[in-house]
């Protein structure tokens, strides 16, 4: 069955966004269709579409994924954005792990009760320079490649990517000590699929407005989750 | 650089379990260090041995990798419990997917302060959002194994799932007849069966004496 990957979601970041990030680099193009309301999300679960009752959901290839990651392992393998060899692989998986676990703590930041939300940014920031952006300035300087893994651009360039532009909404001046990031996030950036992605009009999502939370919550039940 | 495996954790389940479970299913001999106090995993850190100054780290094949998933796609593919082709791949990473999730609720559950810990949330969801998956999958092709009628990575880490689940309920299976089955045949892969003896490197429970130690 041809015909392009449908996606699943609400109309915001959440999950999926780093699935329309990788669909976009790879340039291939996708449709949309958002629950709006918990009813959305009720038919498709009582449609029998969503194998563990969740979203993301994608169509492609004939088949209905679930669970995010196995969804960009498929991806990133169906369009070469996954290394040449198991070694190139693992290399790729350990970076775009951490990039997932940075995206989550970005991702939890506004369900923080408002208490604790200065301490949470802090960590995030903390995180972000100390545990994180550290490790890809030193992999990149060392290797003097233009991307991550095997001079190849590969899913770990696009996370990245996407994880330090995040980040900057978080903080806009945190990439000031990591000028091989900087140099890099301006080269992938330019990469003609992405480019086209940061552009206006694309199908990136903005951040989550504030307002909008509790219908999210809703549309989830995530204070269930 | 040949040689077995080296894993570095806790002298306990967490994150590391399933590559115990894994490396034992392919028939893969280990080593294993434990860290037992704050100064040895200070020290690991200082080292640079640890990526993102975090364990599991598992010394693999000239590699330091950390990142459970990561360590886990890398020896499935490498032990033939990946499927054959990318489909088959992308259908026991949903599979994984849905019992780490499930896992990663039990997992936590020792760590959780007293008053937030939901025991009922976690054999609900085993119960209805996730054993009846495997069960109907297993029912509707009718084959022993979850993925593609050959043994995966799917069928080790169901089974761990399964007995991790049981750990809070002894008959949350009583439901899934196909799971009980399952339960039965994939335990009885000599290499797992080995595993499930006592003396073998899995590990027990969480328990306050572990928790007490935690550095």
């Amino acid at each position: 069955m041809a015909g392009k990957p449908k996606l699943y979601y609400f109309n915001g970041r959440g999950r999926m966004e780093t699935i329309r990030w990788l669909l976009a680099a790879a340039g291939v193009e996708f449709e949309e269709q958002f629950c709006e309301t918990r009813e959305d999300l009720l038919k498709l679960k009582q449609d029998g579409y969503l194998l563990f009752q969740q979203v993301p959901m994608v169509e492609i290839d004939g088949m209905k994924m679930v669970q995010t990651r196995a969804i960009l392992n498929y991806i990133a393998g169906k369009h070469n954005l996954y290394g040449k060899d198991l070694k190139e692989r693992a290399l790729i998986d350990m970076y775009v792990e951490a990039t997932m676990d940075l995206n989550e703590m970005i991702m939890h930041h506004p369900l923080q009760p408002p208490e604790a939300r200065a301490k949470h940014l802090a960590s995030i920031i903390e995180k972000a320079t100390t545990r994180y952006f550290p490790v890809y300035e030193k992999a990149l300087k060392d290797h003097g490649q233009d991307f991550l893994v095997g001079n190849r651009f590969s899913r770990a360039d696009v996370q990245l990517l996407e994880t330090i532009l995040i980040a900057e909404e978080c903080k806009p001046d945190i990439l000031s000590k990591f000028p091989v990031l900087q140099a890099f996030k301006a080269r992938i950036s330019n990469i003609p699929t992405i480019k086209k992605f940061l552009q206006p009009g694309s199908q990136k999502k903005p951040p989550l407005d504030p307002k909008l939370l509790p219908k999210v919550m809703s549309i989830f039940n995530i204070s269930n989750e | 650089m040949s040689g077995k495996p080296k894993l570095t954790y806790f002298n306990g389940r967490g994150r590391m379990e399933s590559v115990r479970w894994l490396l034992a299913a392919a028939g893969v001999e280990f080593e294993e260090e434990f860290l037992e106090t704050s100064e040895q995993y200070q020290k690991l850190i200082k080292d640079g041995a640890l990526l993102f100054d975090q364990v599991p780290l598992v010394e693999i094949d000239g590699m330091k990798m950390v990142q459970t998933r990561a360590i886990l796609s890398y020896i499935a593919a490498k032990c033939n419990l990946y499927g054959k082709d990318p489909k088959e791949r992308a259908f026991i990473d949903m599979y994984v997917e849905g019992t780490a999730d499930l896992m990663g609720m039990i997992i936590t559950f020792p760590f959780t302060p007293p008053q937030k810990r939901n025991l009922a949330l976690i054999i609900e969801r085993a119960t209805t959002r996730y054993f009846p998956v495997y069960e109907k999958v297993l029912k509707d092709h009718g084959q022993q194994f979850l993925v593609g009628n050959q043994f995966s990575w799917a069928d080790v880490h169901l089974l761990e799932a399964i007995l991790m689940a049981e750990e809070c309920k002894p008959d949350i299976l009583s439901p899934f007849p196909q799971l009980q089955a399952f339960k039965g045949r994939i335990s009885n892969i000599p290499t797992i069966k080995k595993f499930l003896q006592p003396g073998s490197q899995r590990k027990p429970p969480a328990d306050d004496k572990f928790m007490a130690q935690e550095p």
